[in-house]
């Protein structure tokens, strides 16, 4: 009863608020398009390749080539869900309405992650089936081994992005601190790692790194990752409890 | 009723709200007084559970506020003006909070009529001025139909006719039998719309009294002269037993005798007067001399407050201390 109460709130919240449309229609978007125009330009890349690496070319995970900069717009829509309620003072009045931070909290998350899901599930199969129209004869099918989990997989990935910066913006409260520790983490990070081979070993438990292999069919040529596709994505989730855990733990004993 | 037992907020070193013991009660207008930084708004905080007190308790009607089924239902607040997110629209905004208390769509409305802000109900709360965000707060507090209301600083940022009804609207929900609680740093607009005081000074409390005895205690009367015959004026003055006190202006201030009796007085003397007026100092005076001095007095739980000193106090005569 409570907590339905304060589901139907957050919805309302959540779709009032124009910053929702924007940050995922942007993640859509740019996913869609920048995937597509990869896929292009992947197809007449083709012919110059060598043999090996015709053997590991990945028509599905091409596809997905524009959620590298997709992402970032998930990352901006779950900072501003949480984080709006602190720049604008609204916090207070939401947790005088819900006193039980805990309910408030994942109330929020619940609503902000299902929403999240929709979106970036309907842009995963889009961004697959628009892709290998664009690849041609080079396609894969939906049909083929892993392909329904890699698309699957990219939906729930994109999912576990914006849950996971809910998460950092819950510890973190001010929009400005969360989204300019996350944009380099997502950003940054990982291609500083990769460049070492010391650092490469740390670098792909990273949670977009270790992520993002569920998007993958065909392994890379230099694949050395410890886990599979689901095992990355596991990493993942233990990063996105680490954050949500903090965030909470962090929202139970302060003050707002 | 709300129940404030030893309430304490300490922030590292700095003690915000020091041992605060008092209640408010139903069917009047509780006035909480105190300068900016007394520590009204870190109360008000902690009354609905945002804060954590450092000790002490706090208790709506004998419950702690995290026990409130639908709290909204009980306690309505207006904190700052500016609580809200500029970008959705008053409609939006107090419908998100009524849902998260099941209280029914149709209260959004009957509280925007309430507050005049009906005709911009889905307008962005952004392009709000302080006045009409204000008026949202109070919408957000009324929106329970709540038996409590706990107002900060209410009257900032209104035009005189905003100040006007919200006075009216505290004192009609008073009325109703309803507890209002409302902090203010201005002594003369408590003085209008409080029936009972409460003051702190530094996180202390300095009175907790109702507003007649306040004033009875705090204001003092007096009644200023003039004459061209000063000196024959303070000596028959004086063989009546009264004693003035010359002010710089060549005027004189007498306690302790109404204007009746001076005029009387001088007329049977024969002696000319310029001025024969009675004066009344301010309570906003009353209120700054009991403020400033918190730091050397302690708390008047008996609400006696400091002694007032006589007529040699009023206007700049007397530096502020310890602030």
């Amino acid at each position: 009863m409570a907590v339905a109460q304060v589901l139907t709130s957050e919805w309302t919240k959540i779709k009032s608020v124009q910053s929702t449309v924007w940050t995922l229609g942007l993640a859509a978007v740019v996913t869609i398009g920048l995937g597509m125009l990869i896929s292009v330009l992947s197809k007449n890349e083709f012919e110059n390749m060598d043999a090996q690496d015709r053997l590991a070319f990945d028509p599905t995970f091409v596809s997905f080539a524009g959620t590298s900069l997709g992402q970032l717009a998930m990352i901006v829509f779950g900072v501003l869900v949480v984080s709006n309620e602190y720049s604008t003072g609204m916090i207070r009045m939401s947790l005088a309405a819900v006193p039980q931070r805990g309910a408030f909290l994942f109330g929020k998350i619940a609503v902000a992650t299902a929403l999240a899901l929709a979106v970036a599930m309907v842009t995963s199969f889009t961004s697959f089936f628009l892709g290998q129209a664009m690849l041609g004869d080079l396609r894969a099918d939906i049909g083929d081994p892993g392909v329904l989990r890699a698309v699957i997989g990219g939906g729930l990935y994109m999912t576990l992005i914006a849950l996971f910066s809910m998460g950092v913006a819950t510890m973190l409260r001010s929009p400005m601190l969360a989204l300019g520790i996350l944009m380099p983490i997502f950003f940054l990070l990982a291609p500083i790692l990769g460049n070492v081979s010391a650092t490469e070993k740390v670098g792909q438990y990273l949670p977009d790194q270790a992520g993002s292999k569920i998007m993958q069919v065909v392994p890379p040529l230099d694949d050395d990752a410890p886990y599979g596709p689901w095992g990355g994505l596991l990493i993942m989730v233990a990063w996105v409890v680490v954050a949500v855990a903090g965030g909470y733990a962090l929202l139970k004993k302060r003050d707002a | 009723m709300i129940e404030l037992t030893g309430l304490t907020k300490r922030y590292g070193e700095k003690v915000a709200v020091d041992h605060l013991t008092f209640t408010v009660r139903p069917g009047i207008v509780t006035g909480f007084l105190g300068p900016n930084g007394a520590g009204k708004s870190t109360t008000m905080r902690m009354l609905l559970g945002l804060d954590n007190p450092t000790a002490g308790d706090v208790r709506i009607d004998g419950k702690r506020y995290a026990e409130l089924k639908d709290p909204l239902k009980y306690i309505g607040a207006l904190l700052d003006a500016k609580a809200m997110h500029g970008g959705r629209s008053a409609y939006n905004h107090l419908l998100c909070l009524a849902q998260s208390n099941g209280i029914p769509r149709r209260r959004v409305s009957e509280v925007l009529e309430t507050v005049g802000l009906t005709a911009v109900a889905k307008k962005r709360a952004k392009g709000f001025s302080l006045g009409m965000g204000q008026r949202l707060g109070i919408a957000g507090a009324l929106l329970g139909d709540p038996e409590i209301l706990m107002f900060d600083e209410p009257v900032n940022g209104l035009d005189p006719e905003g100040i006007h009804w919200i006075r009216n609207l505290m004192k009609s929900l008073a009325g109703q039998g309803r507890t209002v609680f409302v902090s203010s740093h201005l002594m003369s607009e408590m003085a209008l719309t409080a029936d009972h005081l409460v003051v702190i000074g530094q996180g202390r409390l300095l009175a907790d009294t109702s507003m007649a005895d306040f004033i009875r205690e705090n204001s003092r009367s007096y009644v200023r002269l003039r004459s061209p015959q000063q000196e024959r004026l303070r000596d028959v003055m004086h063989e009546a037993g009264i004693t003035a006190v010359s002010r710089g202006d060549g005027a004189l201030e007498v306690d302790g005798a109404t204007s009746e009796q001076l005029g009387e007085l001088a007329a049977r003397h024969q002696l000319v007067l310029h001025e024969l007026s009675p004066q009344r100092a301010s309570l906003e005076e009353a209120f700054m001399q009991l403020t400033a001095e918190s730091v050397e007095y302690h708390a008047h739980t008996d609400g006696a407050g400091p002694q007032v000193p006589g007529a040699g106090w009023g206007v700049g005569a007397q530096q502020k201390k310890g602030v």
